[in-house]
């Protein structure tokens, strides 16, 4: 089985998991960027780091037979410092034309600040007067819903944005009708103890049906498993889904959103 | 698939979440000290699982949901602790007290 891995944060994994993803079936993995687990002192780290996304981690990842592909963003754990975020998105532009960036990502909220939800606002606008594709972060826990409805609310406020461009990532049972709804892809996120397990996820794919969502580890420096996606296919087929429908949601699905982008070739 | 299906598929490890839940509660009753709001919205959200009401997984995940709709000042920290805090006192003052003149 083949499957595309549409948000993992590789740059915190070992070469020992892209050989693993690879064996698995994975054919391309796509990096947003994100929080380093501690706040980064300028915007120069942020250069280096949007460097090491579509320069030095496509490298790695081809050495085990795998794509690689990046989203760029300022994550909104850093973003309650405005004029600090206004200095790193000045820097995106000069990234966008890369062959493995694939839009603005991740953005979004995490405790649904004012200052958060500004900084996400100046990302949607770079993103539309660059048009580029959208992958948001939604958050935590108890902040999920609350965050989510703020973030709809800004993307449906501006004409620019195409819903079908926009992917709203970690839905859960509470959040992912609202998304679709909105005409958005909806990302569930499998986790070990927080956000999804497989078999929720394959719950929602058969309330929801299997238009506009996807699968995702989003694999990162904490407790997470870069191969939750083909375990969740798994589970899938043990609960009697096609090979078919499962190449859908694994392969096909990530595969009609991201070639959205012309960066997207596998 | 069939109920029964379902059943024989995720019946023991439904029974080893519930059992641990049950420990996990025995564990809390057993400790001292206050409880704080996790364990209240905790205990709505075990009502959920009790209620014959559909959308269980859901409902549960609303339970602990921060129910406000507006962005809070600042961010104070990064983390989330699992459920909402309670507002603060003198706002839910304020929102009940009417208006003193009109």
């Amino acid at each position: 089985m083949k499957y595309i891995e549409p948000h993992a944060h590789m740059v915190s994994r070992v070469t020992d998991d892209y050989e693993r993803m690879a064996l698995a079936g994975c054919v391309a993995v796509c990096e947003p960027a994100f929080w380093a687990g501690f706040d980064r002192s300028s915007p120069a780290g942020f250069h280096d780091y949007f460097s090491q996304l579509s320069e030095h981690e496509p490298k790695r990842a081809a050495k085990f037979g795998l794509q690689h592909f990046c989203w760029l963003g300022l994550n909104s754990k850093e973003a309650e410092d405005v004029k600090l975020a206004e200095e790193v998105l000045a820097l995106i532009p000069e990234f966008l034309d890369r062959p493995n960036v694939l839009g603005i990502g991740e953005i979004g909220l995490n405790k649904n600040s004012r200052n958060e939800l500004r900084v996400f606002e100046m990302q949607v606008e770079l993103a539309a007067r660059h048009h580029q594709l959208i992958l948001v972060h939604t958050p935590h826990l108890e902040d999920k819903r609350k965050g989510t409805r703020l973030i709809l609310e800004v993307l449906q406020n501006d004409r620019r944005i195409r819903p079908e461009r926009v992917i709203i990532d970690h839905v859960e049972e509470h959040t992912v009708e609202l998304v679709l709804a909105a005409g958005m892809w909806a990302g569930m996120t499998l986790y070990p103890e927080t956000k999804c397990t497989p078999a929720r996820a394959v719950d929602m794919l058969e309330n929801h049906g299997q238009e506009r969502l996807w699968l995702n580890s989003a694999c990162d420096w904490g407790v997470s498993d870069p191969l939750a996606v083909p375990k969740t296919a798994r589970e899938m087929k043990r609960r009697g889904h096609s090979a078919a429908t499962i190449e859908k949601v694994v392969f096909q699905n990530p595969g009609q959103f991201l070639r959205q982008s012309p960066h997207f070739k596998l | 698939m069939t109920r029964q299906q379902v059943l024989d598929l995720y019946f023991l490890d439904a029974r080893h979440q519930l059992v641990e839940l049950a420990a996990f509660l025995d564990r809390v009753q057993r400790a001292g000290g206050r409880d704080d709001f996790r364990l209240k919205a905790f205990h709505v959200a075990l009502g959920e699982l009790a209620s014959g009401k559909q959308n269980k997984a859901k409902r549960v995940l609303l339970a602990f949901s921060d129910p406000t709709t507006k962005p809070v000042a600042k961010a104070e920290a990064k983390g989330a602790c699992g459920a909402a805090r309670p507002r603060p006192v003198v706002a839910q003052r304020r929102r009940r007290t009417p208006p003193a003149t009109s």
